[in-house]
């Protein structure tokens, strides 16, 4: 090798054999090969849009939409609602689907994940077949299953099931009484904030005059007096500002009440039955987690059951569900996407897809939808770390 | 009675037996089903949940079923599922639109890679290391040609691949390629290096944050836009790139976690031996923290698996799609339950199967990491 090979390679590979210089080139390098892809597709972009017409940054959300969704809970009209307005009525369908999945699927999941630790044979192994079948089956099928298979087989409006005279389902969705606001009502909801207070100051004083004198109060079943007491009080004391309008047959359809559509049920049907399945497992695992010397140190403490498992058992095994249990919640979220497959009308139906495909800003209109998406799972994620934070067990 | 005697020894006598209450059926019965008031009330309602949900079933899929074979719906004389309409449409579901003639293409294509999988996953099958170059680096070749042609076969386009071996199809593909992609995230999200590590976990975090459904639009309606103008994507290859890049974050947590669980005197023994980043990666972690990701992966690829259903909402017939549209054809209205009756059992043989599989996996990988 000749001499001037060889002092080349030395110097090349002293730089090369840096860690600090390498660690730059190698970030530069990467950094300088995503520029140019970002420029290479931005410019591909722009020059796509030209040449097919489109326009392009956010003023379409200021036009006027043009088309009707089949269920809205923001006030819609076809003839002056812009895209904007669509954007904001898919959002809200799909937190409020997402917001009353997750509150069954919980009351489900936890239900079931208890029922697959009962010392009940049948019952147990009954929970357990709910789970692996639940959890094998894409929610798609199951979707369309409780969409196509069960809810459209439903009697017409005349037949409809009659669950206790308030609550109709049939065809066309459920119907149920809806309450009716008169003057005077804010009384009610002043009652609950004053009952919710009431008890957590109760739950505080009763906890530290435990703490000072040993004395026990039942402050859990006086929270909940004053909870559902005090409002039932003020709606009688106020001649009941609040009455119900009940749903009526008359003549092709229901009057009165309120209706929930059938995408809407199946959707909410088909979500908190798939994530109760996940929710059950987590569940069990965590109560698995607690270790079985917890049980017994609680019992020769002399503690009675129901208290070893509220005091002990219950603390413990939500450190363990809690985080798990939020990206569950996170999941159903995302999964209520899946609602376009039967038309229910939630963000990524009508806006990533019929103002999209309307006014063809195909990249505003994902960008949009996936960053909504992204803003509740940080959310989500910020709350999760605060609760781990908040939970984490002190060591050393 | 004997007389006892001083000289008698004491003799135990044998064991009462236990009541009959106790042991047998009974005793089983008594300890598991009926052992307080809330127990029986509990043991009765599950009953109760059984009579209402079981015999209904077994009578509809089994007993008044239609099993005959047919042309329609009108076939279906019994009032149950009417699996004749699946006899009839058994090819489209399992083959989409794929020609009847060389189907035995996608017979070859998905034995051969069951044999693979089965030979590197079974225990005592021996030259796991040639199955896993033939599965991961010849394997995909082999598939490609023998699913779309060319060198002698037939070309068969993707408009025309359909229902369970699309879904088998964009699963493999979907997994097999987003595994360098992801071990390359989870590297990088444990990176030393600032840029890299950062990347890494935007990326990871953007994609695990948003639906699977906004990642397909945007690779149906987005990914056209992104090209230079006369390169023209094939729709079903864009659904895959979708889909790589989706499951490869998921990947990437999952190998993050088999790094996690790996001792920092690995690295450093190592290192130690004068191994750089690559060699120490390759060499010393990534192998022990791979068989230690390899049950989350396993769960990663049954929920991909069931995720490919998704591809129905941008236009790709898989079999869930091509069991929807058998129920609306003409000839078949009304056999909906049938149709995803059918596909279930389909998605649960596979799924349920894969995640015992996993579980057996973990308890075994459990053991032998215990100390």
């Amino acid at each position: 090798m000749s001499a001037v090979g060889e002092v080349r390679t030395v110097a090349r590979q002293s730089l090369w054999r840096n860690e600090f210089a390498r660690g730059v080139i190698i970030q530069a390098a990467v950094a300088i090969a995503l520029l140019a892809l970002t420029v290479f597709l931005v410019h591909n972009t722009a020059v796509n849009l030209a040449k097919r017409g489109i326009a392009s940054g956010f003023h379409f959300l200021e036009n006027v939409a043009g088309f009707q969704p089949t269920f809205s809970l923001v006030p819609f009209d076809l003839a002056t609602s812009t895209n904007g307005r669509v954007f904001l009525l898919g959002l809200v369908n799909t937190l409020v689907v997402s917001a009353i999945g997750i509150v069954f699927a919980t009351l489900l999941g936890f239900i079931v994940g208890i029922a697959r630790l009962s010392h009940n044979y049948l019952i147990r192994k009954l929970a357990a077949v709910y789970v692996d079948v639940i959890r094998n089956i894409p929610l798609l099928a199951q979707i369309i299953f409780w969409y196509f298979g069960v809810l459209s087989t439903l009697p017409n409006v005349r037949q409809s099931l009659n669950f206790l005279g308030f609550f109709f389902l049939n065809q066309r969705g459920l119907f149920m009484p809806a309450p009716i606001f008169e003057a005077g009502f804010w009384i009610i909801p002043a009652a609950l904030v004053v009952g919710i207070i009431a008890a957590i100051v109760v739950y505080g004083w009763a906890r530290r005059r435990q703490m000072l004198t040993g004395q026990q109060f039942p402050a859990l079943s006086v929270g909940f007096a004053l909870i559902v007491g005090l409002p039932v009080l003020a709606d009688l004391g106020a001649g009941s500002p609040v009455t119900w309008s009940l749903p009526e047959l008359k003549g092709f359809n229901f009057q009165g009440g309120m209706s929930v559509l059938p995408e809407f049920v199946a959707l909410l049907l088909a979500l908190s039955i798939y994530t109760a399945a996940f929710i059950a497992e987590i569940v069990r695992s965590g109560v698995q987690a607690v270790s079985h010397g917890q049980t017994e140190a609680a019992r020769a403490l002399g503690l009675r059951p129901t208290l070893t498992t509220r005091l002990v058992i219950l603390p413990q095994a939500l450190r363990v569900i809690v985080p798990p249990l939020t990206s569950q919640y996170l999941n159903l979220t995302k999964n209520s996407s899946l609602g376009v497959i039967i038309a229910y009308p939630d963000l990524v139906s009508v806006f990533a897809g019929t103002v999209q495909n309307q006014t063809g800003q195909a990249v505003e209109c994902v960008a949009i939808t996936m960053a909504v998406y992204l803003v509740i799972s940080l959310l989500i994620s910020a709350f999760m770390n605060w609760y781990n934070k908040h939970i984490a067990l002190v060591e050393r | 009675m004997a007389e006892i005697t001083a000289s008698t020894p004491h003799v135990a006598l044998p064991d009462q037996p236990p009541p009959a209450s106790e042991v047998g059926v009974v005793g089983w019965l008594r300890r598991n089903l009926f052992s307080s008031i809330p127990n029986t009330v509990l043991t009765l309602f599950a009953l109760y949940l059984l009579y209402v949900i079981v015999p209904p079933l077994l009578n509809w899929a089994i007993f008044s079923a239609n099993w005959q074979s047919g042309t329609s719906v009108k076939d279906c004389v019994w009032d149950g599922a009417c699996w004749t309409m699946i006899r009839a449409r058994f090819g489209i579901l399992m083959y989409g639109f794929y020609p009847a003639e060389a189907r035995w293409r996608v017979d070859v294509t998905f034995v051969l890679q069951f044999a693979a999988i089965a030979g590197l996953l079974i225990e005592g099958v021996p030259f796991k290391k040639y199955w896993a170059i033939f599965l991961f680096f010849i394997y995909p070749f082999v598939a490609f040609w023998l699913l779309y042609g060319g060198l002698g076969l037939p070309v068969i386009e993707t408009a025309s691949w359909g229902g369970l071996m699309l879904n088998l199809v964009l699963a493999t593909t979907g997994i097999v390629l987003s595994l360098p992609l992801g071990i390359l995230l989870a590297l990088g999200r444990r990176s030393k290096l600032p840029i890299i590590r950062l990347l890494s976990v935007a990326f990871i975090e953007f994609v695990r944050g948003v639906p699977l459904i906004t990642v397909l639009f945007m690779a149906s309606v987005v990914f056209p836009l992104f090209m230079p103008e006369g390169v023209n994507f094939n729709k079903l290859l864009r659904v895959v790139i979708g889909i790589i890049l989706f499951s490869a974050a998921y990947i990437a947590e999952n190998v993050r976690g088999g790094l996690q669980a790996i001792p920092k005197g690995q690295y450093e023994g190592a290192m130690a031996l004068g191994l750089n980043y690559w060699k120490m990666n390759g060499l010393v972690v990534l192998p022990q923290a791979l068989r230690i990701a390899i049950p989350s992966i396993v769960n990663s690829f049954i929920g991909l698996f069931m995720d490919t259903t998704l591809v129905i909402i941008v236009g790709q017939i898989e079999l869930l799609g091509m069991a929807q549209s058998s129920a609306r054809d003409p000839n078949w209205l009304g056999t909906i339950n049938t149709a995803l009756a059918f596909v279930s059992m389909v998605f649960f043989i596979f799924c349920f199967s894969m995640s015992r599989y996993s579980q057996y996996l973990e308890r075994k990988l459990y053991t032998g990491h215990k100390r």
